[in-house]
C-alpha cells in the first residue's frame, strides 16, 4: 500500500445532521484537492455524540440520501464517516462507513458500547458482533470504533486478518486534570493505547478524535498516526479542529515485521484451544 | 495530596476553551457575573475576560448596607487589574423592602434572601447585557450544599463547578488574583463577621482532602479511617452531600405521562447546537 490519508479531527453540531453534512462535503472536497486518496472522519461525525433521544430520529439506513451524498463523492476519495445506522430490522447501530467507488463498501458496527461512568450507549444501540478486514482498492483495513480499541481482543482479530491500517474513529471526552500532569489523564491514556496497538499488532494506526464540548463534556482531540513500529508518525496537537494529513506505506509495513517478525509467530490456535477450555470454566463459574 | 494537584495553565486553556464554546452554542459573545471579592468570582472573572475579551465582561458588584467594605474594594482591585466592565448594584433597598416588611431577622433568611436579590439582578441584566451570567460555586461548595438554591447557585453555566477549593486556590495563583483576595478567609458575608470555615465547623483543607478521596477515588469509609479521617466527620460530610442532594438537581417532576421530562424526555441543553 502506499495512501495519503486526511485525518479530520472536527466539532460536529449535535443533532444537526444537514449542517454536518455541509461540513463533511467541503472538508472532503478540500482533502481531495491537497492530493489525499483517504478521509477518515471521528465516530458519529454525521451527529454528534450525546444523542440521547434524538438518537432514533437521526438514525440512516444504508440508502439514505445523505450516506449517498458522501458515497458519490467517494469516486475521487475513500471515506470513513461515523453515523447512527438503522438495520433493515430495524435496530439501531453506532456505525462506520467505508465508502469507496461511488459505494458502500462495508460497515463497521461499533462492539463494544460504552455504558459507565458517563457513558450509556447500550440504552441507545445495538452492538454490532464481528471485527472483519476491509479490502479496498487502498489496502486491507480494520475499524475499531472507540471502546473497541479498549478489548485487545478486537486488534488482535484485525491482526490475524493481517490488515494494513486500523481505523480508530473516537469520542473520548477528556477527563482527569488530578495529579497535576501537563496533558489530561484520558489523553495520556490514548497515546498509550494506540502506541501499544502499533507496537504489538504492527500496522499502521490512524486515530481520529474528535473535538469541541457538549453540555460541559470536552471531547479532547489527540488525533494521531502511529507506525507499525508504535512511533508517532504525525499528531494534531491542543483541543482545535484541525487536518492532519500523513503517507502510509507497505515498506514501513515489511520493515516492522522483518524485525520483530510477530504476526509469523503468533499461534492463535493456542488462543483459540485456551478459549474452548477456559470459556466453559467460565459458564460454570 | 497529588490528587488535587492541577496543572493551572492546563486548567486555563480547558475553561477558556468551555467558556467560549458552550456560551457561543447559545448564540451569546459576552457574560456577566457578581463580584464577590472573594477568590472564587475573581477566577471565573479572569477566564471570562481571557475568553471574551475584558469589555465583554459585565462584573456586578452587590452589595448590602451590612456587607463588609473589604468586599467591595477587592472587587474593584480586580475589576482594574483585568480591564472589565463593572457595575454596583447596592441590594440593600429591595433586600431590606421585602425583609422590614416581613419582618424576618432569622439569619439564614435573611441570608437567602440577599443571595436571591443578587440572582435577580444578574438575570436582569443579563438582557440588558445580552450575555449569559457565569456561575461562580466551586466543587467543595456544591457537595457541601453551601450555597444558597436559586440565589448564589444558580447560573447558565459554571467554569469552576469541577474544581475542589484548593484547585481554585492553584488556578487564582496561576491566574495573578491579586494577593489581597488570595490571603483573606473565604466568606459569604451575608452577616457581620461571617466566614465559611467557622460556619461548616471544619476547614477547606480538611474537607477537600476528604472530598477528593471519598467522591473522586471512592474510597469506602474503613479506607477514609486508615488514612487518618475522624469516622464522625467521614459520617458528617457523607451526610451533608446526600441530604443537599436537591440542590444539585432540577426540581422533580410527578410522573403521569409515558414521557415525562427529564426521565423519558432527554436530550442536552446542547441540543441542535
Amino acid at each position: 500500500m502506499d495512501c495519503r490519508v486526511t485525518l479530520l479531527q472536527t466539532n460536529p453540531t449535535l443533532g444537526n445532521l444537514a449542517a454536518n453534512l455541509r461540513d463533511h462535503v467541503e472538508r472532503i472536497h478540500a482533502a481531495i484537492a491537497a492530493g489525499s486518496q483517504l478521509v477518515v472522519f471521528p465516530e458519529l461525525s454525521l451527529t454528534g455524540y450525546f444523542l440521547k433521544d434524538q438518537t432514533v430520529d437521526l438514525a440512516l439506513p444504508i440508502g439514505a440520501k445523505e450516506l449517498q451524498e458522501l458515497a458519490a463523492l467517494s469516486k475521487d476519495i475513500s471515506i470513513v464517516v461515523g453515523f447512527v445506522e438503522r438495520s433493515k430490522d430495524g435496530r439501531i447501530y453506532n456505525a462506520t462507513a467505508f465508502l469507496e467507488d461511488g459505494k458502500v463498501l462495508a460497515v463497521h458496527r461499533k462492539v463494544h458500547l460504552v455504558t459507565y461512568g458517563m457513558f450509556d450507549e447500550q440504552r441507545e444501540f445495538a452492538a454490532g458482533e464481528e471485527f472483519r478486514p476491509i479490502d479496498s482498492k487502498l489496502g486491507r483495513f480494520g475499524i475499531l470504533i472507540c471502546e473497541d480499541a479498549w478489548h485487545v481482543s478486537s486488534g488482535y482479530l484485525h491482526f490475524l486478518h493481517n490488515v494494513d491500517v486500523m481505523l480508530v474513529p473516537s469520542n473520548s471526552p477528556g477527563r482527569g486534570v488530578g495529579g497535576g500532569g501537563p496533558e489530561l489523564e484520558s489523553r495520556r491514556t490514548w497515546n498509550t493505547l494506540v502506541e501499544a496497538h502499533g507496537r504489538f499488532f504492527q500496522t499502521w494506526i490512524v486515530y481520529v478524535n474528535r473535538v469541541g464540548w457538549e453540555d460541559g463534556v470536552l471531547f479532547s482531540g489527540g488525533t494521531r498516526v502511529v507506525d507499525p513500529f508504535g512511533e508517532v508518525a504525525a499528531t494534531l496537537e491542543g483541543f482545535d479542529i484541525g487536518s492532519l494529513q500523513c503517507r502510509l506505506d507497505s515498506n514501513t509495513l515489511e520493515r516492522a515485521r522483518v524485525v520483530t517478525p510477530l504476526r509469523r509467530d503468533a499461534k492463535p490456535w493456542i488462543l483459540a484451544e485456551g478459549l474452548a477450555r477456559d470459556l466453559s470454566k467460565d459458564q460454570d463459574a | 495530596m497529588s490528587g488535587l494537584k492541577i496543572d493551572p495553565g492546563l486548567v486555563e486553556r480547558l475553561l477558556v476553551n468551555f467558556l467560549r464554546e458552550e456560551v457561543g452554542h447559545t448564540g451569546f459573545s459576552k457574560a456577566l457575573l457578581g463580584l464577590s471579592g472573594g477568590v472564587d468570582s475573581a477566577v471565573v472573572a479572569a477566564l471570562a475576560a481571557q475568553a471574551f475579551g475584558p469589555k465583554n465582561v459585565l462584573a456586578v458588584l452587590m452589595p448590602y448596607r451590612t456587607s463588609d467594605p473589604n468586599s467591595a474594594g477587592h472587587g474593584k482591585l480586580l475589576v482594574d487589574a483585568l480591564g472589565l466592565e463593572s457595575r454596583t448594584v447596592d441590594i440593600s433597598g429591595m433586600a431590606d423592602g421585602y425583609l422590614a416588611s416581613a419582618k424576618v431577622e432569622h439569619r439564614l433568611r435573611r441570608g437567602n434572601v440577599m443571595a436571591r436579590c443578587r440572582m435577580i439582578v444578574l438575570y436582569d441584566l443579563s438582557v440588558e447585557w445580552n450575555g449569559l451570567v457565569l456561575g461562580t460555586s466551586n466543587k467543595t461548595e456544591i457537595l457541601l450544599g453551601y450555597s444558597t438554591q436559586w440565589g448564589d447557585a444558580a447560573s447558565a453555566l459554571n467554569p469552576i463547578g469541577d474544581l475542589y477549593k484548593d484547585q481554585i486556590y492553584q488556578l487564582a495563583r496561576h491566574l495573578k488574583v491579586p494577593e489581597a483576595i488570595l490571603g483573606k478567609a473565604p466568606s459569604a458575608d451575608l452577616f457581620p463577621g461571617q466566614t465559611d470555615e467557622s460556619e461548616l465547623g471544619f476547614t477547606y483543607a480538611e474537607a477537600d482532602r476528604l472530598l477528593y478521596l471519598m467522591v473522586d477515588e471512592r474510597m469506602r469509609e474503613s479506607e477514609l479511617v486508615e488514612r487518618g479521617f475522624a469516622p464522625d466527620f467521614i459520617r458528617k460530610i457523607a451526610a451533608r452531600i446526600a441530604a443537599t442532594q436537591f440542590k444539585r438537581v432540577p426540581p422533580i417532576i410527578a410522573k403521569l405521562s409515558h414521557r415525562t421530562i427529564n426521565q423519558d424526555f432527554r436530550y442536552l441543553r446542547d441540543w441542535g447546537r
